[in-house]
């Protein structure tokens, strides 16, 4: 499950809510204010609407594109457990862009409509997945670093206050209990395996560290839409709390595989009893949003090939289903 | 043709004995693979021991601006609950 | 070395007034032994190498359900694999585990049937496979819980249920393509006219086999082959298309004589084990 916050400040929302029933809109800030939830038929303002639609979009693309890094190893997992393991855990992921494609659609935009925003090159998802995964040990610093990253976004959202996708990340934080695990364990296997083993660990920690921070989006200064957000309860964090939180629970279970997070500026800061660290390259960030990201074109055309690939067989299946309805009523 | 397929309305018997929960939706062409496509999404875990499908379409639900008129009139009616009547407490098994 | 528990006299006593009935069936097992481990060799094979097709489209399906569809016969046959390899290694008794046997084996030593290896082609042709292969491997499975090998009996009871679920979700497919639009009709017809010439090996039966028939252990493939042919033609007519003309079989893949297929597909699965004997992972 991965969710990013991408989108550049609005300011027709401003406008729309503006436009607003005052009482009507004054009645929805109540409701969530007090926690309750909004479901699919009650009133909700415009605003809300479309920034839940581009939220829940985009993270439901964004676990679709993610099956592709890991796909890529799939034929190549190193023994039967493991294939086993990164199967079921690679079709999770599409199970979650399922449920999450579904909460979305309950907002009025049809499944069809988002893939082709996401076809189109509208639509964003994750930057983490525009990176490539090299060696077997991607697949372990992947389950790691960037599941991990997506539990501390995600776990939050189980609360949120758009009901069918606070019941869609539930069920997702569950399943996705064991993708963390499997991950670590497989870095575990490599930082105490051969000397091969152990610099494809390293190596894979070095390239995944930095945009695994990124994942958590731009820093809260430069994140216009995060009070609204949090005011809606559709976010529940900040993104710079959130990067800290992580890198607080990571930096320690990096040490014990015996691997270097690559961050010289990484140090303890006893006063604020977390983590300092070295700034994000933003401008590697905001590349990779933009769509430049190393692999993007390659994720971009996986999507539609197999989309316009299989445009035959939804068809068919339609058409079946018609003659069988003709046939029926004759 | 460039349609999507329907949406259908999972629910699942999670054991013998409850009754059908609704655990989320699929997308499929007909009945038969509504049912398939659902055990495939939500009963990878052992989550159920029996399905149902309905066309999302076919759902009739209450409108919630009507909250108030359809479901405000059950709040004062508290002699429909056990708490509402007064037992001396020597009096047993009532 | 732990001392064992001590034979009491009550206990010889009780030996005594047994039941004299049943026999040792061990030593009669244990003269197949050989051949149940090539038995389990090539189910195993078939499995894991269906298993490893069936990866290839993760993530790349025509619909969101079906990726996730495919993905879960996957995972049944790649547990499937898991099961029956290792049991065939543990038969063989070289010290090889199901990951030696699934890694570490050339195309010659594959025993897999050839349909299983063809490369997936387009979603007709992978239904296709998938049909005429799981129909097979039902009653396969269905046959063989009832074997003498226990082991190999409790396997196709887990597997029988996973399997003939394939076999009725692929045979609905093979409806909807064949009566479909016209063009996955025709789509459905090349898929299936690939696979056809591979149909008679799954029915193939050689020494080994009729050997482990006669000791009630292994299924008569033989016999299966009517009932095939009624499901086959039963979803062929639903589907309103014509049954395939049989040409000429191509077999071989129990003696290791594979399509060029195989050897590409082993290059990449086998890859990682291969370029790193000493790691584990």
């Amino acid at each position: 499950m991965y969710t990013t916050e991408m989108g550049k400040p609005d300011p027709a929302k401003v406008a729309s809510i503006g436009g607003e029933d005052p009482a009507l809109l004054e009645a929805f800030e109540a409701r969530v204010a007090a926690d309750e939830f909004i479901e699919p038929k009650d009133w909700m303002p415009d605003a809300y609407r479309r920034t839940l639609v581009r939220q829940i979009s985009q993270h439901a693309h964004s676990e679709i594109v993610g099956m592709l890094p890991e796909g890529n190893w799939l034929t190549r997992a190193p023994s039967l457990r493991r294939k086993a393991v990164l199967l079921a855990k690679v079709q999770d992921e599409g199970g979650h862009g399922l449920y999450l494609y579904c909460a979305a659609e309950t907002l009025g935009t049809s499944r069809e409509q988002m893939i082709e925003a996401l076809h189109s090159g509208k639509a964003k998802y994750s930057t983490i997945f525009n990176y490539p995964t090299l060696t077997w040990a991607d697949i372990g610093a992947i389950g790691w670093l960037v599941d991990g990253a997506a539990i501390m976004n995600q776990v939050p959202l189980q609360r949120t206050s758009y009901g069918p996708y606070a019941r869609a990340m539930v069920k997702v934080c569950k399943e996705e209990s064991f993708h963390q695990r499997q991950g670590y364990e497989i870095m575990i296997a490599m930082a105490n395996g051969t000397p091969e083993q152990k610099a494809m660990a390293q190596d894979a920690l070095n390239r995944w560290w930095w945009p695994s921070l990124m994942m958590f989006g731009p820093s809260d200064e430069n994140s216009p839409n995060t009070a609204q957000s949090m005011r809606w309860r559709i976010k529940r964090d900040t993104n710079d709390e959130l990067r800290q939180k992580f890198v607080d629970i990571t930096v320690p279970q990096a040490e014990f595989l015996g691997l270097t997070v690559p961050d010289p500026d990484l140090v303890w800061n006893e006063a604020k009893g977390g983590y300092d660290f070295g700034e994000v390259d933003w401008e590697e960030f905001y590349a990779v949003v933009r769509g430049e990201g190393p692999v993007a074109k390659e994720r971009m055309e996986a999507r539609r090939k197999a989309w316009d690939d299989g445009a035959w067989v939804r068809e068919a299946a339609l058409a079946h289903e018609a003659k069988r309805t003709a046939r029926a009523a004759a | 043709m460039n349609r999507d397929w329907p949406l259908w309305e999972v629910f699942v018997r999670s054991r013998g004995g409850l009754s059908h929960k609704h655990v989320g939706s699929v997308h499929a062409p007909d009945s038969e693979l509504a049912v398939r496509h659902a055990r495939d999404t939500y009963t990878r875990r052992m989550e159920g021991v029996s399905l149902w499908v309905v066309k999302s379409a076919d759902i009739v639900a209450s409108d919630p601006d009507q909250a108030g008129p359809m479901f405000a009139p059950a709040e004062d009616k508290v002699y429909r609950h056990p708490t509402f009547y007064e037992i001396p407490p020597e009096v047993k098994h009532i | 070395m732990p001392s064992l528990p001590t034979i009491q006299p009550e206990d010889v006593a009780t030996a005594e007034r047994a039941s004299h009935a049943g026999n040792f069936d061990a030593p009669a097992l244990d003269q197949h032994r050989d051949a149940i481990a090539d038995y389990a060799l090539r189910l195993g094979d078939d499995a894991l190498i269906l298993g490893q097709r069936l990866t290839e489209w993760c993530g790349h399906a025509p619909q969101l359900e079906i990726d996730l569809s495919l993905a879960n016969l996957g995972l049944d046959l790649i547990g499937q694999a898991t099961l029956l390899l290792g049991l065939a290694g543990e038969l063989e008794g070289q010290g090889r585990d199901a990951d030696a046997l699934a890694f570490h084996r050339d195309v010659l030593a594959f025993r897999n049937c050839l349909m299983v290896e063809q490369p997936n082609g387009d979603f007709a042709r992978t239904i296709a496979r998938q049909f005429l292969f799981s129909t097979y491997q039902a009653a396969l499975y269905e046959a063989l819980q009832h074997s003498a090998a226990p082991r190999l009996a409790e396997i196709a009871a887990k597997a029988v249920k996973e399997v003939r679920y394939h076999a009725d979700l692929a045979a609905d497919w093979v409806i909807r393509l064949g009566d479909g639009s016209e063009e996955s009709r025709q789509r459905m017809i090349d898929g299936l006219d690939w696979h056809w010439r591979f149909v008679d090996e799954l029915f193939q039966m050689d020494a080994v086999e009729q050997a482990l028939v006669d000791a009630a252990i292994g299924v008569d493939k033989a016999a299966l082959r009517p009932g095939f042919d009624d499901v086959v033609g039963r979803v062929l007519t639903n589907a309103t298309l014509p049954l395939p003309v049989y040409p000429r079989a191509v077999v071989g893949g129990r003696k290791g004589h594979h399509s060029e297929h195989l050897g590409h597909l082993l290059a990449v699965m086998q890859f990682l084990p291969r370029a790193y004997p000493d790691a584990t992972w």
